[in-house]
């Protein structure tokens, strides 16, 4: 009996290899990101140093692989002598926390801002596209400082706020994709079976806007993590001893000409973890289209 | 018949587009897609509703399923006045009348599997348990020749004639007194035309439904329908039992839709000739005066443009609006 080529079982190697042709960018996306989360969440057993131990001599020590570095700190130290690796460690507990706070808080808002002025128009598109428009007039940054200033920081606080500043991004992008997802006849088939409209948007317009969600998701996590890394250079952060790559940041800028990896290593920090954020979104956008599923 | 219809329109008006002014609260800019139609659809008859694109019979089939506002008129079913239902009691009457769209890409939800768009309205509509749940979708799937493999896929994965099968499917699955069927031919090829147009035989039959079947196309409905109404610009201009459209059209435009339709019959060209629609259908917008088709009329008289011509009895339940037409 002769077996066609292409319904031969595939190889277990060649699978192999063809699941990771497949999902190289989710898989590079996820790795950072699964790196990033366990840092945080396992900050005290990997980090060599306390976050802020202060050993004034070893200030402003260099890595170990540039001259006069030492393997006591990898990344080299800041203007207190505190190890930069311990620090970016715990640093991402601050920065994850709030990214994924603010990102679902946003979403949640925004998305059902955006579906209830999408999918009734009218006077209730009316009155929150002016809400929306009235946020993006607004100086965030002063209102940011307004809330933080008048109701204290803190975790819970910079969340909210860091939400207050994206949800317009979700708002936007699903309003004008409920629009269109509206117009559809399968949703006027829906309605013509009758469909209740809260199980409309549920199982109708929401999974047909999930992609678009799911991209300004993690176009906003990295808006989310940046907007922190602001406020805790504004001093209006997450505050208290715990230290975050905004604020790493912040204290590098006055050491740039002789110190740049005060600067440089928060800084790559967050750029991993704002790509990850990104070819995660990528990868998940391709994955929850049937259409684009293999 | 003696029997109730099914739907029984008076005076049916649906308007688009209207603006109140907040200053004056006038109206403004009112289009009158379907204009004070009267239509009677009777227990188990298949009615065509033909028209050219833009006459209103989209519109028609939609008013008479309540999914566009009616601005004025009547409307019953099964003798029951439904113009006015609202919300919740309109959404629970609609498992009796349902709808076929014409574009079967678009008329599935495309993140849901073929079981799921089937469940859907046994799901709203009943309180079946799961199992009978999964019974019912695949004998309906059965009954509209679809393979049970397929309850667990998505509507990409199919070709078009298949999606109006699940289409057709999801709309008699709650056994309907009626269905709108809203040209489910037109995005199809012609081989698969005549598929889908058995399938609708089979399950009429099956199912006792009744049917109104819009098209474009009168020579496609000839064999399927058993009356036939032509539409013009909002208003219903002639209509009769497929026998007695055929034989004698009493209508001009009805003659020129016949004459439009390719005929292998040679001997028929003089005819065409003489009744070849010209010019474009004016804006309902902007109706002609007197009788809407007078402006594209080859036998147009003075008194076209002046007075509308209202419905004649032709004998039967043949009826034309037209000046030419003296009760019979």
């Amino acid at each position: 009996m002769t077996v066609p080529v292409a319904d031969r079982p595939a190889s277990r190697p060649f699978a192999v290899r063809r699941f990771f042709a497949r999902h190289t960018i989710g898989l590079i996306g996820l790795t950072i990101l699964l790196c990033a989360v366990s840092a945080a969440l396992f900050a005290p057993w990997i980090a060599p140093h306390p976050p802020s131990a202060v050993n004034l001599m070893a200030r402003l020590a260099p890595p170990a692989w540039v001259e006069g570095g030492s393997m006591t700190h990898l990344l080299g130290t800041d203007n207190l002598g505190r190890d930069i690796l311990s620090r970016v460690i715990y640093g991402a507990q601050v920065s994850l926390s709030v990214g994924a706070g603010a990102v679902v808080l946003g979403a949640i808002i925004g998305s059902s801002v955006g579906l209830l002025a999408g999918y009734f128009g009218g006077w209730v598109d009316a009155v929150l596209s002016f809400l929306i428009n009235v946020q993006l007039s607004f100086p965030f940054t002063l209102l940011a400082i307004f809330l933080l200033a008048s109701f204290g920081g803190g975790f819970v606080s910079v969340v909210v706020v860091v939400a207050l500043a994206t949800w317009v991004n979700y708002a936007r992008v699903v309003r004008g994709q409920v629009m269109s997802v509206t117009n559809q006849d399968y949703v006027e088939a829906a309605r013509t079976v009758g469909v209740p409209t809260l199980r409309i948007l549920r199982h109708y317009i929401l999974p047909n806007i999930l992609s678009p969600i799911i991209v300004v998701a993690s176009f906003s996590m990295a808006q989310a993590i940046l907007t922190e890394a602001a406020l805790s250079f504004l001093g209006v952060g997450v505050g208290g001893t715990q230290p975050s790559w905004g604020m790493m940041l912040n204290d590098g800028r006055n050491y740039l000409q002789n110190a740049w990896w005060m600067t440089a290593m928060p800084g790559i920090a967050t750029a991993l973890t704002v790509l990850a954020g990104n070819l995660c979104g990528d990868w998940l956008q391709d994955r929850t289209d049937p259409r684009l599923r293999k | 018949m003696t029997a109730v219809p099914v739907i029984h329109a008076k005076g049916l008006t649906v308007e688009f587009g209207v603006r109140r002014s907040v200053l004056t609260g006038r109206k403004a800019g009112a289009v009158q897609a379907v204009s004070n139609v009267d239509l009677t659809v009777d227990r188990g008859e298949t009615l065509a509703v033909v028209g050219e694109s833009g006459c209103g019979k989209s519109t028609l089939g939609r008013a008479l399923l309540r999914s566009v506002p009616i601005a004025q008129g009547r409307l019953e079913f099964m003798g029951k006045d439904i113009t006015e239902l609202e919300g919740d009691a309109l959404r629970a009457a609609r498992h009796q009348f349902q709808m076929v769209f014409q574009d079967p890409y678009a008329s599935l939800n495309p993140k849901m599997k073929i079981f799921e768009t089937l469940a859907e309205p046994l799901r709203v509509h009943t309180t079946d348990s799961a199992a009978t749940i999964r019974e019912r979708v695949m004998d309906m799937m059965a009954a509209a020749g679809l393979a049970p493999d397929f309850a667990s896929r998505y509507p990409h994965e199919f070709s078009g004639g298949q999606r109006q099968r699940v289409a057709i499917a999801r709309a008699v699955i709650l056994r309907p007194d009626f269905v709108v069927a809203d040209e489910p031919l037109s995005a199809l090829d012609v081989s698969l035309q005549l598929q889908i147009l058995t399938l609708f035989r089979q399950l009429k039959s099956q199912f006792s439904l009744t049917y109104l079947f819009i098209s474009h196309d009168l020579a496609r409905v000839f064999g399927f329908a058993d009356r036939i109404a032509v539409m013009y610009l909002g208003k219903i201009v002639e209509i009769g039992t497929a026998r007695e459209i055929y034989a004698a059209p009493a209508h001009p435009y009805t003659r020129a839709l016949i004459a439009a339709a390719p005929s292998p019959d040679p001997a028929r060209g003089t005819e065409r000739d003489a009744l070849t629609l010209r010019g474009e259908l004016p804006s309902p917008a902007n109706p002609p005066k007197g009788c809407r088709f007078h402006t594209r009329c080859p036998l147009a008289m003075p008194v076209c443009s002046e007075v509308e011509p209202q419905m004649v009895g032709l004998g039967g339940r043949h009826a034309a609006a037209c000046h030419l037409v003296t009760p019979g």
